[in-house]
């Protein structure tokens, strides 16, 4: 008779389902997974300290880097804390704006996270379906702050500028003819509102095609249905957010039960699932992603019809413009001060919390008065999927829990801070 | 002045708690509760299982080191009021949030009674403030390190701790393998710190 024994089996941090660099030291008997005990911490850059020693606005190009596939909502989170601290208000213009750059990221981070759901399930084509859109996102962040990803474009009291008046277009090269031109430009003649407005018509239909190629697929369905499921009350006891605790049937979203911004002027509906395994909360990104959109539409209709301005007149908080800088003796020692200094903070403790793609992002300060914050604290969605990860996999086989991984919708640069 | 749903929570945290709140403040329509270190187990199940509270999420705990703050000499500080574990408890049926603070009695050596039997979300979060702070918590099932290195020696983010680190890895070719030494980085401060008088910043 042979000796039959559980063996141990690295998974990561270079394995390419292990979203990132996740070491997922996993028991396994047989195929079947006994125990998974994930090592995180290979990406920390300790953000948080980092934060300590450098002033307020200097630290908020770090949220960027946090969830790099959904970058303008955690600064939108940094923003709002500081905002809380400083009681600065916010101008209509830039909530509507933030509202619908929210959205765009979300419909970027859900977009990446079918494509790498898809992928790791043997679903190629949807990975590059989702690609195709994303770039168009891309192709918005780009125009508003001039960077694809990294976009540092909110501020505390608004955001950095207004939306740009032309959309830039591709130009003429030796690989492209004029008629391809053409066509690439074709939804890039106006403004970068035109732009989002083109997206939104289309895009209905490009979630009708993933949903073609996955939602009713019998492969698609044996790997996601019934995989992972979580129940109610254990995905709150477990301190999930977002589509997680959505795909579990809890009706709970930041942006409907605790409105911030314009998110209460605005319509939409929360998707809930109903079994709370893979599959539900699949479809409850999906439906998440025919929201977005609508929200985004009617951001677009808003912002066309309402100018103004984008960020505070308080230039103790946002820099005056470069014309009363130079005309004005003390709206240049306030330009000076802000960029030498810093902002300061009064002294205090705030939490905020937005409803970010992956579930709730949250940034505590506490502040002491000075230019710098005394202590920053980053509350991640998926460090708190992660940590059930080991309660969600028992007891399936190995190839799901790469289904797993993929589900939490985990990015490590989030994760590991 | 607190709008009335903060003041409805408060009236129920007094009214629950009675004794056990050392204090209880608001600020920016936030609820900031302070208990003992003794008092802390309890304190969390009841505010979990008291039907008028509720708080069956804890979203994020956060570990403080106070040793600095507001610039105070550090053998000024008040024994027993370095370490701090900041709890955000959030109750899903009530629709509000709570923060929940608890100093470590000893700064020697930071201890807490965990709360993982209370709220199992917790059990990442205090390992996270066990390595960033050293805060140990009485009852953790499995107190490991979290994000720092294995064999990682220290508590990176308490304040006496240098941003830089103390030790710095390279690959050494003719060791052929990776080694550590201690940092060449000459620590630097762009941007000084600087707390302001009072309403510098046009505060309220």
């Amino acid at each position: 008779m042979a000796e039959i024994r559980n063996y141990t089996l690295n998974f990561g941090p270079q394995h390419p389902a292990a979203h990132g660099v996740l070491r997922l030291v996993l028991e396994m008997d047989g195929e079947v997974v006994q125990r998974a005990d994930p090592h995180i911490g290979l990406l920390h850059r300790a953000t948080e300290k980092l934060a300590e020693s450098r002033t307020f606005i200097q630290s908020l190009p770090y949220m960027d880097r946090l969830d790099y596939v959904c970058m303008l909502c955690s600064e939108h989170a940094f923003c709002m804390a500081m905002e809380k601290l400083l009681g600065v208000d916010v101008p209509l213009r830039a909530q509507y704006i933030r509202v619908m750059f929210d959205e765009i990221t979300r419909v970027m981070s859900h977009l990446f996270g079918l494509a790498a759901l898809g992928l790791d399930l043997g679903a190629m084509t949807v990975f590059l379906y989702c690609f195709r859109e994303r770039e168009d996102l891309f192709d918005c962040y780009e125009a508003v702050s001039g960077a694809r990803m990294h976009a540092a474009y909110y501020r505390p009291g608004g955001v950095y500028r207004d939306l740009p008046d032309a959309m830039p277009q591709y130009q003429p090269s030796r690989f492209r003819g004029a008629n391809d031109l053409k066509v690439l430009n074709r939804n890039r003649q106006g403004s970068l509102l035109d732009f989002i407005e083109d997206f939104t018509a289309r895009f209905p239909k490009c979630i009708d095609d993933y949903e073609t190629l996955l939602t009713e697929n019998r492969i698609w369905k044996q790997r996601t249905v019934g995989i992972g499921v979580v129940s109610p009350e254990r995905a709150l006891a477990l301190g999930f957010t977002g589509p997680m605790l959505r795909g579990s049937g809890v009706a709970w979203d930041l942006r409907k039960k605790q409105p911030y911004e314009v998110y209460d002027r605005v319509d939409f509906d929360v998707a809930i699932g109903k079994n709370g395994d893979s599959y539900d909360r699949y479809l409850v990104r999906v439906e998440e992603m025919r929201q977005s959109n609508r929200i985004i539409k009617q951001c677009v209709d808003w912002l066309r019809a309402n100018p103004g301005p984008v960020i505070t007149d308080n230039h103790k908080v946002a820099p005056p413009s470069r014309v009363e800088m130079k005309s004005n003796m003390e709206e240049l020692i306030h330009h000076f001060k802000l960029f030498t200094e810093g902002m300061h903070v009064p002294e205090g403790e705030a939490y905020a919390a937005v409803e970010h793609p992956k579930g709730e992002f949250g940034v505590y300060f506490v502040s002491d008065g000075a230019n710098k914050p005394y202590r920053m604290k980053l509350r991640s969605p998926a460090f708190a999927h992660l940590s059930s990860m080991n309660e969600m996999s028992r007891g399936h086989m190995l190839a799901d829990a790469v289904t797993i991984i993929s589900t939490l919708d985990i990015v490590f640069g989030d994760i590991d801070r | 002045m607190m709008s009335p749903k903060i003041q409805r929570l408060n009236d129920a945290v007094a009214k629950l708690l009675g004794e056990r709140v050392v204090s209880l403040s608001e600020q920016h329509n936030q609820l900031t509760l302070v208990v003992r270190a003794a008092d802390h187990n309890p304190v969390c199940l009841a505010l979990r299982d008291a039907p008028e509270l509720r708080f069956e999420q804890a979203t994020d705990l956060c570990g403080i080191d106070y040793s600095t703050y507001g610039d105070r000499p550090k053998d000024g500080a008040v024994r027993g009021t370095r370490f701090a574990a900041v709890l955000h408890l959030l109750s899903v049926t009530h629709n509000w949030r709570l923060r929940l603070r608890v100093f470590c009695p000893d700064d020697e050596f930071p201890m807490l009674d965990s709360v993982i039997d209370v709220w199992p979300s917790i059990n990442w979060y205090e390992r996270e403030a066990f390595d960033l702070f050293g805060i140990v918590f009485a009852g953790h099932p499995d107190l490991r390190r979290i994000l720092t290195d294995y064999g990682f020696i220290g508590h990176p983010f308490r304040k006496d701790f240098p941003i830089s680190g103390h030790v710095e890895m390279r690959y050494d070719p003719e060791k052929m393998r990776v080694i550590y030494e201690p940092v060449t980085i000459e620590p630097r401060e762009i941007v000084p710190r600087v707390v302001r008088e009072e309403h510098y910043a046009g505060d309220k």
